[in-house]
């Protein structure tokens, strides 16, 4: 007779799902002279998203970045990017992330693939990308021969842009990336974040355009006068401070058009009201709803518009 | 990191290239000064046999002075530039370090003066026979050797300035200083002590001095005390900027 006893594992089966931490930064402060330009600032990036760092100019932000950088000295916390001390392993950091950086220039004559040239000598070989390709990805490849003095506004953002991926870091840093740019190269430059995020690498950005915020983050930390004062998605911080709706409908009524406004909480708020109009069988001739953004929550958390 | 530093310095010397007016006033200019006093000295009616000799100076000296002191002034300027314009800041931001970053501009700085040097000598061996030195190559090498001094003072007035336009000005009014107490118009023995003391702590002094002797034929080893001067300047120099040279 064999006794056979089987023991099912008890944790077996369980698979984290939850995405690792690239950066870790935990009360961070700085301060230049007696200004303290980031104070307490705590936050946690994971694999795979597009982190953004929101706020007004001279919130805090760059500095909060360059720290997690490794180029600014800090005056206290900690900090950890992809495992590494960003000061003390500054050069295997620099090795393993993408920077671009708020309104910089180049030599002003050096040409498009100049500059990659000598990017890509930097790195290691096995990690560069075949420089052609990354122009044609980054919609530059007419502009190999041209010189960055003579590139607009959006395709120099695109050719930081191809500087900063040409060794397809883990981790890219954009710092304002479309600040001054038309409307449509901001488009296209956030397809091309986009892009990043999908072909694997986080993205870790600056922003003091809302709209950019909502459109491209996963998730946000609001960062005013050197303090991080909310985090989350943008849907969730929307839902947390914002949550009413509005709804704006007109009806056929026999003495003409009639207006009619509803105010509600709540994601079914708006399917609420569309039940309703349609059991009162009211003939509709417009209808609009109203949903806050980032920009809302903002101004409710802050008392002033970003742009103040 | 060689891999770097060299493709960088190669790429500077492409831009440097293509700006035409920086290469007209640093390299073209010096040269054709050189030229245009030599020639003029000797078609003169009366004639001379050397025609260095009818100058209080050495004119080829005054020439090589003026192609390192322009290097200089570049050197500065451009530091100032890409300063303002973020692109030390971006260079920083690689895996490249810090001394690569800086070096390439020197290596650019003594290619061109290396070039600008043989172009003066060739030249000076056409216009002005018999009056070159001997050895035109160990004339050349004290003179890199001196505008590598110099150029490590470029860089602490590139670590003291902070705006762009400043650089310049200031790189233009040394310039003018270190000319005048080089040695190559007046004798340093000539000055009160006071300013034989600023003109000592100065690196275009001791490369005058240098020049002068290979010129006239002095063996290296005559020079052993210029040349420590001038490294002595550079390592101060050197130490001075690597503690305050800014990024950005």
């Amino acid at each position: 007779m064999t006794a056979v006893s089987v023991q099912s594992g008890t944790d077996a089966g369980y698979i984290c799902t939850m995405p690792l931490p690239v950066v870790t930064v935990r009360a961070l402060s700085k301060r230049y002279g007696r200004t303290v330009a980031i104070a307490d600032v705590s936050l946690d990036v994971y694999e795979g998203e597009i982190f953004g760092l929101i706020g007004p100019n001279g919130a805090g932000k760059t500095t909060t970045m360059e720290c997690i950088q490794g180029s600014r000295r800090t005056d206290g916390g900690s900090i950890t990017v992809l495992g590494l001390d960003p000061r003390r392993d500054a050069t295997a950091l620099r090795r393993r992330i993408g920077v671009q950086h708020q309104e910089a220039q180049l030599q002003k004559r050096i040409k498009v693939w100049e500059a990659l040239d000598l990017w890509a000598s930097l790195y290691d070989r096995q990690r560069v990308v075949d420089s052609d390709l990354l122009l044609e990805r980054l919609g530059l490849a007419a502009k190999r021969d041209a010189r960055f003095m003579n590139l607009s506004g959006g395709q120099k953002q695109r050719l930081f842009i191809a500087l900063a991926l040409v060794h397809q870091p883990e981790l890219v840093f954009l710092d304002e990336l479309t600040t001054g740019l038309d409307p449509q190269a901001r488009r296209a430059i956030w397809e091309l974040v986009r892009d990043i995020r999908a072909r694997g690498s986080t993205v870790f950005l600056t922003t003091h355009l809302m709209e950019e915020a909502e459109r491209l983050c996963d998730r946000v930390a609001i960062i005013e006068h050197g303090r991080v004062i909310e985090m989350g998605t943008p849907l969730e911080l929307v839902a947390r401070h914002c949550p009413q709706r509005r709804v704006f409908y007109s009806t056929d009524e026999e003495g003409g058009e009639r207006l009619h406004e509803l105010r509600g909480e709540g994601d079914d708020f708006v399917t609420d009201v569309i039940h309703r109009i349609a059991q009162d069988g009211a003939r509709v001739r417009g209808f609009r709803t109203e949903v806050p953004t980032l920009e809302d929550v903002f101004l409710k958390l802050t008392g002033h518009a970003i742009r103040d | 990191m060689l891999k770097g530093l060299l493709k960088l310095s190669w790429i500077e010397m492409k831009i440097f290239l293509r700006e035409p007016m920086g290469v007209v006033g640093s390299l073209v200019l010096p040269v054709l000064l050189f030229v245009f006093v030599g020639r003029a000295l000797r078609l003169s009616p009366r004639g001379v046999e050397n025609p260095m000799a009818r100058l209080p100076f050495n004119i080829a000296i005054l020439t090589a002075l003026l192609i390192s002191l322009g290097a200089v002034q570049s050197l500065v300027a451009i530091m100032a530039i890409y300063r303002e314009g973020g692109i030390l800041k971006r260079l920083r931001a690689t895996p490249l370090s810090p001394v690569a970053i800086l070096g390439a501009h020197v290596l650019v700085k003594l290619a061109f003066t290396l070039v600008a040097m043989m172009v003066m000598i060739l030249a000076g061996r056409r216009v002005l026979p018999g009056a070159m030195p001997v050895s035109g190559t160990s004339f050349i090498v004290a003179v890199l050797i001196g505008t590598t001094s110099i150029l490590s003072l470029g860089f602490v007035m590139a670590s003291l300035v902070r705006s762009a336009r400043f650089a310049q000005a200031l790189g233009a009014a040394l310039t003018y200083v270190m000319l005048a107490l080089s040695g190559v118009f007046f004798s340093v023995e000539r000055f009160p002590r006071w300013l034989q003391v600023v003109a000592n702590a100065l690196p275009t002094t001791h490369a005058v001095t240098l020049m002068r002797a290979i010129w006239a034929g002095a063996p290296w080893v005559t020079q052993l005390l210029t040349m420590g001067a001038l490294a002595l300047i550079f390592g101060v120099c050197i130490g001075f900027s690597s503690r305050w040279f800014r990024w950005e």
